[in-house]
């Protein structure tokens, strides 16, 4: 008999579509949240995919810190454009301005923890009944306890003590008024199917995933890109290094490797032999043993 | 890695279930940690975490238990999701606590297993907990089961004690109908046959049971044969070079589709013919169970989510009267009589619940005839009555057309999870 078999890239795959067309079946008025990172957009991709031949069916929201490298928001806007999708800026430095978040201060000041106010205030703006976003259950460990389809409260809450049953590919999206899901229809990938999967389909990414040539420094051991939003200290100088960023996110909180990676395939050998995690360059995670936990609970992606 | 070899990986769901002290975290730790899955900066984190609680080796359970709660009472609370891969495979882990009070997790991490691993203690052979975990591996519908005789070490790797145990367990299993049934004598905390071969049991002459996990054949774990399509969302790009398109968005739930195929709509009996099977890639010649595709028609007939395309010679039971076992998630107990919002593959109805005809004693697998209240972590088997026709397969013969789950309504909870019955 004749076997059929998908490999494990083409089964993750068709699930992720699954979800991505559960939700828009399932919710009136949902949103892909678009960082420009590259979870996002293999979400994105997948979004096309699940609609082809018509459009993306939901707009994208780039929750914007107003502390993003350059090269992610050129990016971002040069691939919603070819996409053709709707493409929505929740800006936090206008929830500072509005007064409804407050800037953190000192040398390890970040407004990652600020997105969460313009996040929940943009979801509400637009009435959004559910988010869709690139997280993945191994990239920390209170989002390995995460659900595909993710509850939360009229405040935007996550109780990790109460989650929904989820059984074999029933998805429950049903509410009640003001409430809203988070859907994370990449859930199973790890770091390297992403990688995968981006060399598989061609997939293209922003210029800072790859080793090029940056003024940095480093703090706490981590190698940070000098950049007018992080004060530096007078110890910490600054040199040109080879580097890449593994994850990408606000300048503040992001940090690179030093690495020759300048194309996917080596991205690929180079995760393969990596001995950290893809967090670990991270600094929002380092605040505490439960910090995800923390932030996830008050409605933090 | 060889260029290209990611490629023809493969993806294995397996789950484990067990107690605090039968060697789960250490087995899952070990299998991460010898297969080196384990990051540094985790493996540090967690060291510095047993340091502070005073343990003397590195606890790790502490990597799988992923909720402050968790960590602070020692236990696992609720299904967690661990991944690992080697060239041959990918692996998904649903790590379930085994306790009695956690039934609904168990059910919950064996609901997307294609493989279930049952630890038995070397020491106390065949316990409660392991009639409880192999009835649940059975009824989900788990194809592969293999039985990890743990603690080989402290019965000095004897082979008597495995035969012993393989033989008893081996009687009880027969009734229950799992297709594929393995045993492996393993130390879990001194690596014997997880991923290295033991040296201290000789007699064994099987792989380890990370070469089984490898090797295990689960091509035929979906159903090729009764063909299934459950219309999840109808794409009509409305756009002048699409002007006419109209296509139904699905995973395949069973059987192999191809163009030319003849056809017939659920519920409507419509028939026609498969026009195309669609992907942005391009059109393909055939999809299987569980590939997410778009079909077109020849004939424009009037589908939506919910609907089912299937051959016209081998259809679904079409019917609002269908009969399940259920596992109870939730705290309130089911009310007989009482109704229910359903799910069943993309269709959504209400039912009624008609009857309790008996709850299962998960432990001895006895039906307990007289007690028909069923409460959280409870399994019985009832009756409903569907606002709608559903088209359903039997769980056994189809995983995905064979589940469904029960909402209360009231507070948008899935309360049940349902396996239908023939």
């Amino acid at each position: 008999m004749k076997s059929y078999n998908l490999n494990h890239l083409k089964e993750l795959e068709s699930e992720a579509i699954y979800i991505v067309r559960e939700v828009a079946a399932q919710f009136e008025n949902p949103v892909l949240l678009f960082s420009g990172g590259k979870d996002s957009i293999v979400c994105a991709h997948i979004a096309k995919k699940a609609f082809h031949p018509a459009k993306i069916p939901f707009s994208l929201m780039h929750v914007d810190t107003g502390h993003n490298f350059p090269e992610t928001i050129e990016f971002r806007d040069k691939y919603v454009k070819k996409l053709g999708a709707n493409l929505i800026i929740a800006s936090v430095q206008d929830s500072i301005d509005q007064g409804k978040a407050v800037e953190e201060k000192g040398f390890n000041a970040s407004r990652n923890g600020l997105q969460t106010v313009t996040l929940l205030e943009g979801l509400d703006e637009h009435k959004f009944g559910a988010a869709m976003g690139g997280a993945r259950r191994d990239e920390e460990k209170a989002r390995a306890k995460e659900r595909f389809f993710s509850h939360r409260d009229e405040f935007g809450q996550w109780d990790p003590k109460n989650q929904r049953a989820e059984l074999w590919n029933i998805f429950n999206g049903m509410k009640n008024f003001g409430e809203n899901f988070r859907v994370f229809p990449i859930s199973n990938w790890t770091e390297m199917d992403v990688w995968q999967y981006i060399l598989a389909e061609g997939i293209e990414l922003p210029s800072l995933y790859f080793s090029h040539q940056r003024d940095c420094f480093i703090r706490d051991g981590v190698v940070m890109s000098e950049c007018d939003f992080i004060p530096q200290r007078e110890e910490e100088k600054t040199s040109e290094m080879t580097v890449r960023f593994r994850t990408i996110g606000d300048m503040t909180c992001t940090g690179a490797v030093e690495s020759d990676a300048d194309t996917i395939e080596k991205i690929i050998e180079e995760v393969a032999a990596t001995r950290t995690t893809e967090r670990g360059t991270r600094s929002d995670d380092k605040r505490s043993e439960a910090a995800m936990e923390d932030r996830k609970k008050q409605g933090y992606f | 890695m060889e260029s290209n070899s990611y490629l023809d990986m493969e993806l294995l769901r397996f789950s484990t279930a067990g107690s605090v002290d039968d060697g789960k975290s250490t087995l899952i730790g070990r299998m991460l940690y010898d297969s080196k899955s384990i990051f540094e900066d985790q493996y540090e984190a967690i060291e510095a975490s047993s340091k502070k609680k005073g343990e003397k080796n590195v606890n790790l359970a502490l990597l799988t238990d992923g909720l402050r709660a968790e960590r602070e009472q020692g236990i696992t609370i609720d299904v967690a999701y661990r991944y690992f891969a080697t060239p041959k495979r990918k692996f998904i882990i649903a790590d379930t606590p085994g306790h009695i009070q956690y039934t609904r997790n168990m059910v919950t991490g064996a609901s997307t297993s294609n493989l279930s691993i049952i630890l038995i203690d070397a020491r106390k052979g065949i316990i409660e907990q392991t009639y409880r975990h192999t009835f649940i591996a059975s009824l989900l519908g788990i194809p592969h089961v293999v039985f990890c005789i743990n603690k080989m070490d402290l019965v000095e790797y004897s082979e008597d004690v495995f035969q012993k145990i393989k033989k008893e367990t081996e009687a009880f299993v027969s009734k229950l109908g799992i297709k594929d049934i393995n045993f492996i004598p393993i130390s879990a905390l001194n690596g014997d046959n997880v991923v290295n071969k033991s040296e201290n049991m000789d007699w064994y002459q099987g792989g380890t049971l990370l070469y089984l996990l490898e090797n295990i054949h689960i091509g035929s774990d979906h159903n090729h044969v009764d063909c299934r399509f459950p219309v999840q969302y109808v794409i009509r790009p409305q756009s002048d070079e699409f002007h006419d398109y109209r296509g139904y968005a699905g995973r395949i739930a069973g059987g192999v589709f191809k163009p030319g195929d003849k056809v017939v709509a659920l519920p409507s009996g419509f028939s026609s013919t498969i026009k195309s099977i669609d992907t942005l890639d391009g059109s393909i010649e055939e999809a299987f169970a569980p590939m997410s595709v778009t079909i077109t028609l020849e004939d424009e007939m009037d589908i939506s989510r919910g609907d089912m395309i299937v051959r016209e010679n081998n259809r679904p039971e079409v019917t609002q009267d269908i009969d399940i076992m259920v596992c109870w998630l939730n705290e309130r107990p089911l009310q007989l009589g009482g109704k229910y919002a359903v799910k069943h593959t993309s269709n959504d109805a209400r039912c009624i619940i008609k009857e309790v005809k008996y709850k299962v004693d998960i432990n001895t697998l006895h039906r307990l005839e007289e007690d028909t209240i069923i409460r959280m972590n409870d399994i019985g088997r009832i009756t409903l009555r569907t606002t709608k026709p559903l088209f359903v397969d039997s769980y056994k013969k189809n995983r995905n057309t064979g589940s469904l789950i029960l909402i209360d309504e009231a507070t948008n909870e899935t309360v049940g999870a349902g396996m239908i019955l023939d």
